[in-house]
């Protein structure tokens, strides 16, 4: 019987690596490339962002890897500044709108009324353009890092409101919290110990998701001139400033720090994917 | 006591599923119900145990109605137990929900120490029920609605259960429903038996 079974289906299955260790090994390494990033941007010294008109616009060397820009500045200490700084924006906004997210979502368990509005809310927020509601919020509370990490906490939490509502939806429906009804469980209790959480998964790869999204978005509005302000040199300064320069033939000036920026977000969008594998491994099969 | 006033229930608007029931269970006793297929016995269960809101009529445990806070006396036992636990949840969390009980007590419906540390996908469908059974009694209940409890049990299984349901009954003054296809096993058990038709009034 098993020899029939292996000669009709090859199954190519190692016992070493199944997707599980791979989804596992693949974000562990993700998540150093970004602690490194991150660690290094703390210890990294100020040296090179002196100003030097003697090294001024050189191509990339190997003294300076990413080259220096038209004030001398080496561009790899510039680029992992700025991504540090964006790094610490993105985490701060997605933290906050998957917090918005899951108590908007939660109020579908509490009260009908409440849940058709936060409806309305999100489908008002999707319908509008996202550029021009994160422009509109961040240029009305004065820009800044302020204005930013809100803007762009208050225009990501829709698409993850709305998957969590859905996920709640079919779980209120289920016939355990029927039986913990008539146990006489209040609304909260069930919220908090059944509801709770089948949304963590979720909740936790939806924050990962959003995390690239942020980043780019400010990067975007940054680049845009209605996000932070040039003194703080995140990847969006550095990547607008670099435009003017760009037709003297200084392509390295925005080159590598447009690729780390690529870099970052790839890398957070392959640990969230891996870590729904791990976490959610039922979901991770259909998608 | 727990009485059935009048109660009537409908899916549709324009067609009654039954019309005015009357039903009266008393403690320490165990009433069948019978009947074909789909013309109503679980949906008269899930309204009897508080599920459903019925149209008309009312349902009383000793002459009170039950409202939304607080345990609901009388409990339902339903045909899918692998539906009526949080598949998140451990064996032990799913009695701690219900309350305290004691190793005896789950001795005696057959549950073993070692399943209290697994989740229900590790379980099977028999061992299951016997969770929702205990759930189900604990000290407050004072009525039982048994919707095809033991139907997915083998003969031996179901013997040793309905044999503690019935030494429950006698020792905490259980009033229990009995609904089932199976009419030997009523015959078996039951006080009382009742044909879901003749009891409706439809025919």
């Amino acid at each position: 019987m098993t020899e029939l079974i292996s000669k009709y289906l090859p199954l190519k299955r190692s016992e070493k690596y199944n997707r599980r260790k791979r989804a596992l090994a693949t974000s562990i390494i993700g998540a150093l490339i970004l602690l490194a990033l991150v660690i290094s941007g703390f210890f990294i010294g100020t040296d090179g962002l002196v100003v030097n008109f003697e090294a001024a616009n050189n191509a990339p060397s190997l003294q300076h890897p990413f080259g220096t820009d038209w004030l001398g500045r080496d561009m790899f200490v510039r680029t992992v500044k700025g991504l540090t700084l964006s790094f610490w924006v993105g985490l701060l906004a997605a933290f906050i709108s998957a917090l918005i997210a899951l108590l908007l979502s939660l109020l579908l368990v509490l009260n009908k009324t409440l849940d058709s509005l936060v409806t309305g809310l999100i489908d008002l927020f999707l319908a509008l353009p996202h550029i021009v509601t994160l422009i509109l919020i961040s240029f009305m509370l004065g820009g800044g890092l302020k204005g930013v990490v809100i803007a762009l906490a208050l225009t990501h939490w829709p698409r993850l409101a709305r998957l969590l509502r859905a996920e709640i939806m079919q779980i209120k429906n289920t016939e355990y919290i029927t039986v913990s009804r008539n146990m006489g469980k209040s609304w909260y209790w069930i919220a908090r110990h059944h509801i709770l959480p089948h949304l963590i998964p979720q909740l936790i790869i939806g924050f990962i998701l959003t995390f690239p999204h942020a980043i780019l978005h400010e990067a975007s509005i940054t680049f845009l001139g209605f996000g932070l302000s040039s003194d703080k040199p995140a990847i969006g300064v550095i990547l607008s400033e670099a435009m003017g320069y760009l037709s003297s033939g200084m392509w390295w000036l925005a080159l590598f720090p447009g690729l780390m920026l690529l870099l970052m977000v790839a890398v957070f969008d392959s640990l969230g994917r891996n870590l729904r594998k791990v976490f959610d491994p039922f979901k991770g099969q259909k998608g | 006591m727990l009485k059935v006033n009048n109660i009537s229930f409908r899916y549709q608007s324009d067609r009654w599923l039954f019309h005015q029931i009357d039903l009266i269970i008393n403690p320490k006793e165990v009433v069948g119900l019978y009947g074909q297929s789909g013309i109503g016995k679980t949906t008269f269960a899930n309204i009897i145990s508080g599920y459903l809101k019925p149209d008309k009529g009312s349902i009383t445990v000793d002459g009170k109605v039950y409202s939304q806070n607080g345990r609901n006396p009388v409990q339902l036992i339903g045909q899918h137990p692998e539906k009526a636990i949080n598949p998140r949840w451990k064996m032990r969390q799913v009695l701690e929900e219900s309350g305290e009980y004691s190793d005896e007590f789950l001795e005696k419906l057959g549950i073993s120490k070692e399943w209290m540390h697994r989740y229900p996908s590790q379980l099977s469908g028999g061992e299951l029920q016997r969770f929702c059974l205990a759930r189900a009694i604990a000290p407050k209940t004072k009525y039982l609605v048994a919707d095809e409890m033991t139907t997915m049990l083998d003969a031996i299984t179901q013997a040793q259960i309905w044999q503690t349901v019935l030494s429950l009954v006698e020792k905490q003054e259980l009033g229990v429903l009995v609904i089932s296809h199976e009419l030997p096993l009523l015959k078996k058990i039951c006080n009382r038996i009742l044909n879901f038709e003749e009891l409706a009034g439809n025919k």
